[in-house]
């Protein structure tokens, strides 16, 4: 191979790879367009927002291995220097157009990342997890002292509209907002996505696999992580800078704990083995947030057991799942395994049933006794401190345990025999 | 002399609480190098099963039986929940217990409510048990120590002294060699897993009468009980002893002081006020920044030391 000149090294266009990118960037575009309600369009830059720090978190957890506790830190001083700065604009002291000032909340961020970054990225694995923890409660506690920089209980609240339209653009309207976290999150992702590519991300790569290679093939694996954290930081920074611009106010909870954790499990929940992972991830746990939220008080509940089922039995996250099929799908043997795929579903819809009136029945009976035992589950009217509903959960439960336990079995053993077959088809 | 004596004796107390939550967590670490984010959830769990139990029983019975429930639990946790996720690595463990610890802290919000439940004090350990110059030192805090050190004795001798302590020694350095002997590991795994989240629990049920019982007293003691395994050193014993006491005494000596920089400054003959740079950096005394201490401590030890007090391994 050593003769062949390099200028004739063969390097397809790569296709699929365009498709995919002006596809994403098409829908974006086109999204506001379909649903036209505010409610639709805030939910929409909301995502947005949580891709970017999905993306940015998926950095250090799935590419670098360095599982973190306190990542709201970066995107929240990102948010406060943002909103701080988007002030000083606003009262005229200081010229900043309001397109960019996602890029002040990411150098902010980027800022404390450099600060921060060298004393976490010391150690790694369980002890950096920790530390990261301590950080965040450190500046969790920090914002309730200062409250020239943080502003106490309330925050700090800011109007995004400021100096003359630009080519019409005040960013009054939630649609320019949207529009403008749409460019954002779509140059995030392309950067994001090169940056995996780069020496340093394969080198942060190595250091996640095996880090006492990393260190013999002479690199410092401390400062890997270090670069790739003032990185991570970074785009962080940014989606706390969007976050100010759709929310208009910055809070104490922006650096607090609840959302470090929130980032985590929307990252694992997407998958962190795959680039799209987070992406589903924000996706996913927005939506459930928005709209469960809504219905029941109790679904921080539903999704701290989501999270951890999906820890216990689907560790590569949705991502993964939906990889495994594809995987199926291109062998043909979908059609075959679709059936069991079924009956799990609808055995686990039973337990999930059976679940939600649990759950519904204890929060009534406990927290929400003030009003009465009487419940309206899904337009059904019956009251909680009857025994009639408590057995028909349990019903329930053990109607669904049966199924779904028949129905897993079932499941795994046809996985298992397409698995054998298509080993045997590649022997 | 009285603040220097109250204070101390407040930080003990403290440190001796905090005490029987890190060793349970040590414990576990040390064994099977999981750290267990859900640890301050069973200290919760703790104090609310014990009043939930105190209703029926009385607040001594529950004293009893309420860890014994919460180590039940974690020993399920462990053979259910852990065990399915070792295979995947630390990582995963790791975020196992963070679910955990999350999932719980909402189970009790589903069960108990929102707000602070009222789990008072046994009329037997309430008032003052001897008073220092005009302070009184409460009944309640020479129970906490009391029942702490009497946990330290029991937990020491249950190791030292007898044949389980002896192969769960043996587990914790040669599990394999253990497990050839014939010795059953993965139980000895669970045993431990239950007896730490036990001690939590006994901690809760203490922690619960002497603070306040709600859902908000795992997620603010969790980060500390962390912090003093990091500065005694990951997986020493002695370690979360030292730092549990020193972080302990450092908290309770920093909140009754009104030391502030612009003070210190002062002192050396700088002026500052309303007008210098910085101000609110200045002008913030001890007593308000006693809740970041432990924190800052964290920081500092692992830039100038980083196995902790007593560590052996700096990773």
């Amino acid at each position: 191979m050593a003769g062949i000149p390099s200028k004739l090294r063969y390097r397809p266009l790569n296709l699929a790879r365009w498709l995919i990118w002006g596809l994403t960037a098409l829908v974006m575009a086109v999204l506001p367009q379909i649903f036209t309600q505010g409610f639709a369009i805030t939910l929409m830059s909301q995502m947005g927002v949580a891709i970017v720090f999905a993306l940015s978190y998926n950095m250090l957890l799935g590419q670098s291995g360095m599982l973190s506790f306190g990542h709201a830190v970066y995107s929240g001083l990102g948010a406060y220097v943002a909103v701080h700065v988007l002030n000083l604009a606003g009262s005229g002291q200081i010229w900043m157009p309001v397109s960019l000032l996602p890029l002040v909340g990411g150098l902010g961020g980027a800022f404390f990342g450099v600060l921060f970054g060298y004393v976490t990225t010391k150690r790694a694995g369980t002890t950096f997890a920790m530390i990261t923890l301590g950080i965040g409660v450190l500046v969790a506690t920090c914002a309730t002292m200062f409250r020239d920089f943080f502003g106490g209980e309330g925050g700090i609240s800011t109007d995004r509209v400021i100096g003359k339209p630009f080519l019409g653009i005040t960013y009054g309207p939630g649609v320019q907002v949207y529009y403008l976290i749409a460019i954002w999150c779509l140059v995030s992702m392309a950067l994001m996505y090169a940056w995996s590519h780069t020496p340093l991300g394969r080198i942060a790569n190595a250091v996640r696999d095996n880090p006492e290679r990393a260190e013999f093939i002479g690199y410092n694996t401390q400062r890997v992580r270090w670069f790739t954290l003032i990185i991570s930081a970074f785009f962080a920074g940014i989606a706390g800078g969007l976050s100010t611009i759709n929310f208009e106010i910055v809070t104490a909870e922006n650096v607090g704990a609840l959302h470090s954790a929130y980032v985590l499990i929307a990252t694992f929940i997407g998958g962190v083995g795959f680039f799209f992972g987070p992406i589903i991830g924000a996706i996913v746990f927005t939506f459930f947030v928005v709209a469960l939220s809504g219905y029941t008080n109790a679904w921080q509940f539903y999704l701290g057991l989501f999270f951890v089922l999906m820890v216990m039995y689907a560790p590569g996250g949705i991502a993964s799942l939906v990889m495994m099929q594809v995987q199926l799908i291109a062998r043909k043997r979908f059609k075959r395994i679709a059936p069991h795929y079924l009956a799990a579903g609808a055995s686990s819809l039973v337990l999930l049933a059976a679940l939600i009136l649990t759950v519904e029945m204890t929060y009534q009976l406990s927290e929400n006794s003030a009003n009465g035992t009487l419940i309206n589950l899904f337009g059904v009217h019956f009251d909680a401190a009857k025994a009639l509903p408590w057995a028909v959960a349990i019903g329930l439960w053990i109607i669904g345990a049966v199924f779904f336990h028949l129905a897993r079995k079932r499941v795994a053993r046809v996985w298992g025999e397409i698995q054998t077959e298509l080993l045997q088809a590649r022997a | 002399m009285e603040f220097f004596v109250i204070s101390l004796l407040n930080g003990v107390s403290y440190g001796l609480l905090l005490f029987m939550l890190s060793s349970g967590l040590t414990l576990i670490f040390s064994m099977m190098g999981v750290l267990n984010f859900a640890h301050a959830a069973f200290y919760m769990l703790g104090a609310y099963i014990a009043y939930s139990l105190g209703l029926k029983l009385g607040f001594f019975p529950a004293l009893f039986l309420a860890p014994l429930v919460v180590g039940v639990l974690g020993a399920m946790v462990e053979r259910y929940g852990l065990r399915t996720v070792h295979r995947y690595g630390h990582v995963a463990e790791l975020l196992f217990t963070f679910g955990l610890a999350y999932l719980v802290e909402e189970i009790v919000k589903v069960i108990w409510g929102l707000t602070a439940v009222p789990y008072r004090v046994p009329a037997v350990l309430d008032g003052p048990l001897f008073t220092v110059y005009s302070t009184e030192f409460p009944k309640l805090r020479g129970f906490m120590m009391l029942v702490a050190l009497l946990m330290l004795l029991a937990v020491y001798l249950l190791i030292k002294r007898t044949r389980i302590g002896l192969v769960i020694q043996a587990a914790l350095t040669h599990p394999h060699m253990a497990e050839a002997l014939g010795h059953n590991v993965p139980r000895v795994f669970m045993l431990v897993f239950g007896g730490g989240t036990a001690l939590a629990g006994l901690a809760g049920v203490i922690g619960g009468v002497a603070f306040v019982t709600d859902p908000s007293m795992a997620p603010s003691l969790g980060p500390i009980i962390f912090v003093v395994a990091v500065v005694g050193g990951m997986g020493s014993l002695a370690g979360a002893f030292l730092a549990s006491l020193l972080i302990g005494i450092i908290q309770s000596f920093a909140i009754g002081l009104n030391w502030s920089l612009s003070g210190f400054l002062s002192v050396l003959g700088i002026a500052v006020n309303a007008h210098t740079p910085l101000y609110s950096v200045w002008k913030m005394q001890l007593s308000e920044v006693a809740p970041m201490l432990p924190y800052l401590l964290l920081v500092l030890m692992l830039i100038f030391r980083p196995k902790g007090l007593l560590g052996t391994r700096a990773d």
